[in-house]
Parts: C-alpha cells; sequence; structure tokens
C-alpha cells in the first residue's frame, strides 16, 4: 500500500498518462464532437427529411433503411429531428455560457481588480443568484421570458454568471498583484488598459477551459427544460424535449426515449473528456510535470 | 459570538433579496391572470373588477411588502386558480418531497461511502480506475435520462416496479418504498459521483498523517485503519458537500417529480408555472430558495462546530 501511496495520484481524474490511453479517450471524444458539429451545421444540405414532417401512418417505426433511428410519436424521422435536436443543444449549449461569461467575467474582472465597495457589491450579486437553486431560477425566468430558443438561451445565460463572475474574480485577484501588472501602472497605464492588455490575457486560459465544462452543463440545463416543456417550444427538435416525448410510449417504442438519450449521453461524455483534458493542461496544479 | 451575528444579518439580508427578486420576477410575467381566470370572453370591466379584487391593481412594490408581511406570519396567499391556501399547498406536498431527498441522499452515500473506501485503499489499482470511469459515466447522465433508463428497465422490461405514482404511507410502508425506490435511485445514483471524488480525495490526504502511520504501526489490518481512524477526520468537505448540493437535490427534485409524477413540491411549482398561477409560484419559488439559503447557512455552522480551524480562517478574516 505505502508504495502506491507514494505514488502522485491526482483527485478525480481520469485515468491518464499511458500513452495510448490518452490518445484513445481523446480521439474518439473529439471525433464525436467533431461529427456533431459538422451534422448540426450542414443539416439543412444533406438530403433530411422535414425534422417537423409528420406522417402519422408510419409513427414509433423501429429503425429501418428508411428511417435509420425509427420514427417517433408523430411519425416525424428520428435522424433528423436529433440531427436538428444537436443543432439546438449547441446554439444553447455554446451561446449561454458565452453570454455568461461576457456579463460575469467583466463583473469578477471588476471585483477583483477594484476590490472595496465594487467587490462587495458584485460578490452580494453573485450570492443571490446563487441563493436559488438552479434549475428553479431557469424555470422561473423562462415562465417569465416565454418559450423561445432565444430566451432559454438568455435565462440559461443568466444563470452562467455567478460560475463566470467567480473564476474571472479569483484569477483576477491572482493576477492584479503581480509586478508586471506594477509595472504598468507605474508607466501610468490606465485601469482600463491595464484590465484589457495586462490582466485579461491571462484570464483566458482557465475561463476557457471553464467554458467546455459549461458547455455540457448547459446542454443538460437545456434538456433539463425541454424535458419539462419550459425549454425549446414544439415542433422544434431538441434532444430533452425528444426524450420527454418517447417517455410516453417506453413500452411500445422504447427508441423514441433511449436514442435521443444515448445520443445526448455521448455528446456529454465526450465534452466532459476533452473538458477535463483541457482543464488538466491549463491547470498548473492538475498537470502531470 | 462576533461572527455569528454578522452571519445572521448576512441570512436575513438574503433572504429579503430573494423573495424580493422572487417577486419582481414573477409579477412581469406575461399573460394577465385575470384574463387567464376569466377567459377570453370577459368584458374590460369584468378584468378591472378581478384585478382589483385580487389586489393587482396596486404598485408592485406595494404588493410586495404585503405580501412580505403576512409571509412572515405564515401566510403566502390563496392559489388564484382554486382558492387553496399556499401554504397549506406547500405543507401537505413538502413530506414527499423531503422523503425523496432524504432517500435520494442515503442512495448517493450508501454508494459513495464503500466507494470511496475501496477506492482509497489502493488508488491507481484495478476497482480505484473502475470507479473513476463510473463516475464519470455518471456524471455525463442527467436525471432526466437516467430516470427514463431505470423506467425502461425495471418497469417495462422486467416489470419489477411501478413507473409512476406514487402511494402515501398510510399505504403502508413497502407500498410507499416501492413507489420511491425508482426516483430515489434516479436522484441517488447522480448524486453519488462527487460524494464519492470528495471522500476519496480527503481520505488519500488523511491516508498521509502521521497518526494513520502509527495505527498501521501498531499492526492494525487495513480497513480497521481506514474505517475507524481515517473515515471520520475526511468526512468535513463531504460534509460541506452534502449541503452545498442541496440546491442540485431540489432542482432534481423537481425532475423527477415529474418523470415519476410524484406529489411533491417541485411538481406543484411546475403546475404553478404551467398554469399562470402567480401567487403559487411566487410562494413555492421563495419558499424554497429560503429553505435552500438557510440549509447552507446551517451547514456553514456545522462546519464550524465540527473543525474550529474553519472558524478562525472563515469567519474572522
Amino acid at each position: 500500500m505505502s508504495a502506491s501511496a507514494a505514488k502522485p495520484v491526482v483527485a478525480g481524474a481520469p485515468v491518464a498518462g499511458r500513452k495510448f490511453r490518452l490518445r484513445w479517450s481523446l480521439v474518439l471524444p473529439l471525433g464525436w464532437l467533431l461529427l456533431v458539429v459538422v451534422l448540426a451545421i450542414t443539416a439543412d444540405w444533406i438530403g433530411l427529411p422535414d425534422p417537423a414532417a409528420q406522417e402519422l401512418i408510419l409513427r414509433r417505426k423501429p429503425p429501418s433503411a428508411q428511417f435509420l433511428l425509427g420514427t417517433d410519436n408523430l411519425g416525424r424521422d428520428m435522424l433528423s429531428r436529433v440531427i436538428y435536436g444537436a443543432r439546438t443543444s449547441l446554439i444553447v449549449g455554446i451561446c449561454a455560457p458565452f453570454l455568461g461569461f461576457l456579463i460575469g467575467g467583466a463583473i469578477g474582472m471588476s471585483a477583483g481588480y477594484f476590490r472595496g465597495k465594487v467587490d462587495l457589491l458584485a460578490v452580494g450579486f453573485i450570492d443571490i443568484l446563487l441563493a436559488f437553486p438552479a434549475l428553479v431560477l431557469a424555470l422561473t425566468f423562462t415562465a417569465y421570458l416565454g418559450q423561445s430558443l432565444f430566451n432559454v438561451t438568455l435565462a440559461l445565460g443568466i444563470l452562467s454568471i455567478p460560475a463566470a463572475a467567480r473564476v474571472s474574480r479569483a484569477n483576477t485577484l491572482a493576477w492584479a498583484n503581480r509586478d508586471f501588472v506594477l509595472a504598468a501602472r507605474t508607466i501610468g497605464a490606465s485601469n482600463w488598459r491595464i484590465l484589457t492588455r495586462e490582466i485579461l490575457p491571462n484570464l483566458l486560459p482557465p475561463m476557457f477551459a471553464f467554458w467546455l465544462v459549461a458547455i455540457s452543463v448547459i446542454i443538460v440545463a437545456e434538456g433539463a427544460l425541454s424535458f419539462l416543456g419550459l425549454g425549446i417550444p414544439a415542433p422544434q427538435p431538441s434532444w430533452g424535449g425528444m426524450i420527454a416525448d418517447g417517455r410516453e410510449a417506453l413500452d411500445v417504442a422504447p427508441h423514441t426515449a433511449l436514442i435521443p438519450a444515448a445520443v445526448m449521453f455521448i455528446t456529454v461524455l465526450s465534452l466532459n473528456f476533452v473538458g477535463d483534458i483541457v482543464r488538466n493542461m491549463v491547470d498548473p496544479r492538475r498537470s502531470a510535470l | 459570538m462576533h461572527w455569528l451575528a454578522r452571519q445572521l444579518l448576512r441570512l436575513v439580508v438574503v433572504l429579503f433579496c430573494v423573495t424580493l427578486v422572487t417577486f419582481v420576477i414573477v409579477n412581469i410575467l406575461p399573460g394577465d391572470i385575470a384574463i387567464v381566470i376569466l377567459g377570453t370572453l370577459a368584458t374590460p370591466q369584468d378584468i378591472a373588477g378581478l384585478r382589483a379584487d385580487l389586489g393587482l391593481d396596486r404598485p408592485m412594490l406595494v404588493r410586495y411588502f404585503d405580501w412580505l408581511g403576512s409571509a412572515l406570519s405564515g401566510d403566502l396567499g390563496r392559489s388564484y386558480r382554486n382558492g387553496e391556501p399556499v401554504a397549506q399547498a406547500i405543507a401537505d406536498r413538502l413530506p414527499v418531497s423531503l422523503e425523496l431527498m432524504i432517500l435520494a441522499q442515503l442512495v448517493a452515500l450508501g454508494i459513495a461511502v464503500p466507494v470511496a473506501l475501496l477506492s482509497a485503499r489502493k488508488p491507481g489499482g484495478f476497482f480505484d480506475r473502475l470507479s473513476a470511469s463510473a463516475a464519470f459515466g455518471f456524471l455525463a447522465m442527467p436525471n432526466f435520462m437516467l430516470g427514463i433508463v431505470l423506467i425502461y428497465l425495471f418497469s417495462v422490461t422486467f416489470d419489477l416496479l411501478p413507473a409512476t405514482g406514487f402511494s402515501p404511507l398510510s399505504d403502508g410502508l413497502w407500498d410507499n418504498l416501492e413507489s420511491m425506490i425508482l426516483p430515489a435511485l434516479t436522484l441517488g445514483l447522480v448524486e453519488w459521483t462527487v460524494l464519492m471524488r470528495v471522500l476519496r480525495a480527503d481520505l488519500l490526504t488523511t491516508l498521509k498523517e502521521d497518526f494513520i502511520l502509527l495505527a498501521r504501526a501498531k499492526g492494525l489490518p487495513p480497513w480497521r485503519v481506514l474505517m475507524l481512524h481515517a473515515l471520520r477526520p475526511s468526512s468535513f468537505t463531504l460534509i460541506t458537500i452534502l449541503g452545498l448540493n442541496i440546491g442540485g437535490l431540489i432542482g432534481g427534485a423537481v425532475i423527477v417529480e415529474q418523470i415519476f409524477a410524484l406529489p411533491g413540491v417541485g411538481r406543484l411549482l411546475l403546475g404553478g408555472i404551467f398554469n399562470r398561477d402567480l401567487i403559487l409560484v411566487q410562494g413555492t419559488v421563495s419558499f424554497i430558495a429560503a429553505a435552500f439559503v438557510i440549509i447552507n447557512f446551517l451547514v456553514d455552522m456545522l462546519y464550524a462546530v465540527l473543525d474550529p480551524r474553519v472558524r478562525h480562517v472563515r469567519f474572522r478574516s
């Protein structure tokens, strides 16, 4: 036991370090993500049937040559809906954290740089956002804003503000005391210049790593909202909505729920894999020397 | 006890802000409740009359302080839909949600603690790698997906457990538990990964301490060292995470109650949102947020009581 305890084991990290393991755990997720992104972008041009076109005679058909992933409760082509659903997930998953990071990042930077009252105000604001269970806040926001792709993105963007603000505040606090910032101040650089030219570039790597994690969290959150019927409005496809639709026919046509569930699982798993590797590269405490 | 007073003051301020924010969000919901109640055929006079009856024609801030005043005495108003007192509606459904969350927490701890102990026994060993992979997999499985998969496995394929519905305790303990197994599993299986990782990491740190070396030198068997010497000092972070995770647990409970048709607070909230029942949404969201804030506060306190070092670092500085 003592021999193995002496080995540096990083808490919670996936098993890494061995060459062939690391390679597979990067190639497979990246390949899947690439496939999802390319299909989501080119969905309009690859000859897919209309994801909203209903063919009630052909409802709940299992996968076949005609419908590669079968059809859903209303006879809509599942493959087409899964791919268009990927588009929905990606738009929300990429834009919402970006929005949150823009606002939260600015709040966190000002808080960490100016300290004092600005910091107190920012931390108070974040505390209040964090005082709501995230999903309950998201529900309340979408209920207020109304259901649309834009509003769901906005609501989930607001939800990602606290996390973004915390990451940027903590990093700004660390960087603002460095000598090069002092040097910039001595030569008369303005606060704006110090923030954008000296501190911001140093915040980008941790923020990027965090953004990758946020994408998978937000994709899941969008799925949850749509699952509850408060996310993307029908007939626009969304993985969460598809799982909810398929739930009703779990006994006769399980594929209608299990296929979107599987696609979502693989996508989130891939994002987590890639996010973990990037985080290990960015965070010096966790990277293997 | 100076820090306690400051923390209490902070708690009150946060609670005030949380209810105010909820009130503002809920009250700018589009869709006039008077039209929802009376239907589209109502005359403008009828609508104006009902709005006055409901007090909706007064300024928002006035209504907020009115609401806050009654809320402090335990009156959250009456549902616009069926006139049921909101506080009563929450009280009726709270036991279901609490039972779900407690059972889920038991599932999560029941998996997390043994797995963490076995993993920490031989870091980097076969079991450790297996559990790390399993945790990674479960981390990518949101509860609404897991719920569907569990229903498919246990209700549809093997027909072992009911897919939906709730049996109250008055139907007998087994009926009640039977209807709660799948929901609790759905919620607990999502939670255990985080708990396991935290406990494992803390166990590894503790195992490097001198008193563990001493215990080993005395010739105690490894499992005894782990269970009796290492587990307790390693569980501080676990307790904090248990508290922090309450937020995720509450959100998860909303989804799980919806999947399994359990009559809990989460479903009450969803129903309120779908029906545009402002006073019900206001009451439930405020209640949930307040409970969440207070639980976090208590966990913070508990943490300080358990570990005197924290008191100084966290609250004096």
